[in-house]
């Protein structure tokens, strides 16, 4: 990352000189421009797409459509996320929140298969199927990167399916779209990295195809696009820089217990999970302030980053960032701030619990159940105790004393 | 300003302390039978691995395997292999390989590490047969097993426009409800020769 402008700066001169034609997009209209630009030159009417997690970043489906131009998202579990007008909840596994049935469901509506289907064997045939016919219409191929080689020129794409082989072999214009983080220096340095990001993303020793493009096929045309989109900031950011070491393995969402329990839409951003909720506060602070603060900083997050971002960390960085910048609301500071006031006196601390533990027992409801308790919506209150834990622990000093 | 000259000035600006490239000098994995690694994790991964001590034996392990003999539609890339129907430089556009069977083609470098070969499109016209295929099976001599794919690396170079790819099994999905499914949108299996001889 600290050479990463004359990273790019190689690999651009590398891929022209391998016959590619390198674009550079600062924000996400900018590479929706390009790509639709390009597709217009080359009077592309159909465009296979295999998973690009950027392209979702930048909406660029949407864009598309409303220019007429017909967008497929081959990887299945994306597909199926498209079909049902969604988004995607996972970065590895885009439709991990639909069930079986759910799919039979939507394939007897959409493809025709049969009623209740729910057999993973017979729908992902029927997907293939279907989408063997879009490949075979496309009259383009968009593909992402995984990892982009400044000494050679080229790219790779890895996947499980092939769906971004097919897509890109058959048509003669093959786009790519990358963040430009997405450098490494030399060749040799993806036999780590390739082993990183399958292990870490399936468990697998290795993606089952990693292909390696460099230049154009033969008669056809590559065009690569480098995005920004808000990464030269982050990597500005001393506290932030590291996130961009990500390779969008997935394993810190599969092991985040808040990710478990909430699921990918919850974060409402394109990438989830803890990474993801690094990243979008440097989108936007305002808008994503939340995220951090939903974080248990448990840690677990750090602990398996093949990359070793100290996750935790830097959500704990955030919080601190989204106070200082004033995104916190009311009813988190004001709270926050009596609490502050009442441990920092012993005293108060003391006289408040004997107070509570006196009085707050024979409150009528509407008093601690009320809009201003959201805890109180779906919990109620434990018993109070009669003693508080001092207290208690003073009785039974003083009676162990007696006893010895 | 471009934007290319925008970004690249971003990046300048904010660069730190420079971090030196790791080496990658280090004694990586290695097995003592590379090639009894390899069949096993292939077979890990959903794919076959199977050593013969020539070229001319591979059409006689072919046959045991149901979906080469009812393959109608069969292509190779192997001299006196794989019953070809088809021949791969009589077609242009790569659209017509839509209903290819069973395709024999050639790889490169088998990696025991992980179950993967090489495969280029260095002397294949199209590329696409890797993954258009409906079952694939691939070649390698048996001396081109390796270790790791530090070892596979230092053999490969991308000088010239190419396209090349490893591929570890037959492609596969697990995208509805996590349910591992063999055959998502390329080859539905997958086997490996090893051959002994050398000519
Ligand atoms: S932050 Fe680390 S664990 Fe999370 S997706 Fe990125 S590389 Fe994987």
């Amino acid at each position: 990352m600290t050479h990463l402008a004359e990273l790019l700066e190689q690999f651009e001169e590398n891929a022209t000189k391998l016959g590619a034609t390198v674009h550079w997009a600062r924000d996400a209209a900018e590479h929706n421009e390009i790509v639709y630009g390009l597709l217009r030159d080359h009077d592309v009417k159909k465009l296979v797409k295999s998973k690009s997690m950027l392209t979702e970043e930048c909406h660029l489906n949407p864009f598309l459509e409303k220019h007429g131009i017909e967008v497929t998202d081959t990887d299945l579990g994306e597909w199926l996320v498209q079909l049902r007008e969604e988004a995607p909840s996972h970065i590895v596994m885009p439709a991990i929140h639909i069930r079986k049935e759910e799919v039979g469901e939507l394939f007897h509506t959409v493809l025709g298969t049969e009623k209740g289907a729910s057999d993973p064997k017979y729908l992902a045939e029927a997907a293939r199927n279907a989408l063997r016919q879009k490949f075979m219409a496309a009259d383009a191929g968009l593909t992402g990167v995984n990892f982009a080689i400044a000494e050679t020129g080229g790219f790779v794409v890895c996947t499980n399916e092939g769906n971004a082989d097919l897509g890109v072999s058959l048509p003669k214009l093959h786009i790519a779209c990358m963040g430009i983080e997405k450098m490494i220096p030399k060749p040799e340095h993806l036999g780590v990295m390739l082993r990183l990001l399958a292990r870490s993303a399936t468990g697998q020793p290795i993606t089952t195809y990693s292909s390696h493009f460099h230049g154009p096929r033969p008669g056809a045309e590559l065009h690569i696009v480098l995005v920004d989109n808000g990464r030269s900031n982050l990597l500005a950011s001393k506290e932030f820089h590291r996130s961009l070491n990500c390779i969008r393995c997935g394993a810190c969402m599969n092991t985040c217990p808040v990710y478990r329990r909430s699921g990918g839409h919850s974060y409402g951003t394109t990438v989830p999970g803890p990474i993801g909720s690094i990243l979008a506060p440097a989108r936007d602070a305002e808008e994503h302030s939340t995220l951090p603060y939903a974080c248990s900083l448990c840690g677990s997050c750090t602990d398996v980053c093949p990359v070793k971002i100290d996750l935790h960390h830097q959500l704990l960085t955030w919080r601190r960032e989204i106070a200082l910048q004033g995104y916190v609301s009311l009813d988190k500071t004001v709270p926050m701030k009596l609490a502050a006031a009442l441990f920092r006196r012993p005293w108060l601390f003391r006289l408040a619990g004997r107070v509570a533990r006196a009085v707050v027992p024979w409150l009528p409801r509407f008093m601690l159940y009320n809009p201003l308790n959201p805890w109180g919506r779906q919990r109620e209150l434990p018993e109070f105790p009669r003693e508080s834990f001092q207290q208690a622990y003073a009785r039974r000093q003083k009676s162990s004393e007696r006893g010895s | 300003m471009s934007s290319r000259d925008t970004i690249l000035k971003a990046i300048r600006n904010s660069q730190r302390e420079a971090t030196p490239l790791p080496t990658l000098e280090q004694n990586w994995l290695r097995f003592d039978d590379p090639v009894a690694h390899f069949t096993t994790v292939l077979q890990s991964v959903g794919g076959k691995c199977i050593r013969v001590s020539s070229t001319t034996e591979i059409d006689e392990q072919l046959n045991l395997f149901p979906q080469f003999e009812s393959a109608s539609v069969r292509t190779s890339a192997v001299e006196g292999v794989g019953k070809p129907t088809v021949n791969i430089d009589s077609i242009n556009d790569p659209h017509e390989l839509e209903n290819i069977d069973f395709a024999v083609l050639e790889g490169q470098i088998a990696v025991a590490e992980n179950g993967a070969v090489w495969v280029t499109d260095k002397t294949l016209k199209h590329r696409v047969l890797y993954f258009i295929a409906q079952h694939l099976a691939l070649v390698v001599r048996t001396s081109s097993v390796v270790n790791n794919m530090h070892e596979a690396y230092r053999q490969l170079s991308f000088e010239s426009p190419r396209f090349g790819a490893f591929v570890s099994g037959p492609s596969k999905t697990a995208d509805i409800e996590q349910s591992l499914v063999i055959g998502a949108h390329g080859p539905r299996s997958h086997i490996v020769f090893l051959v002994d001889d050398e000519s």
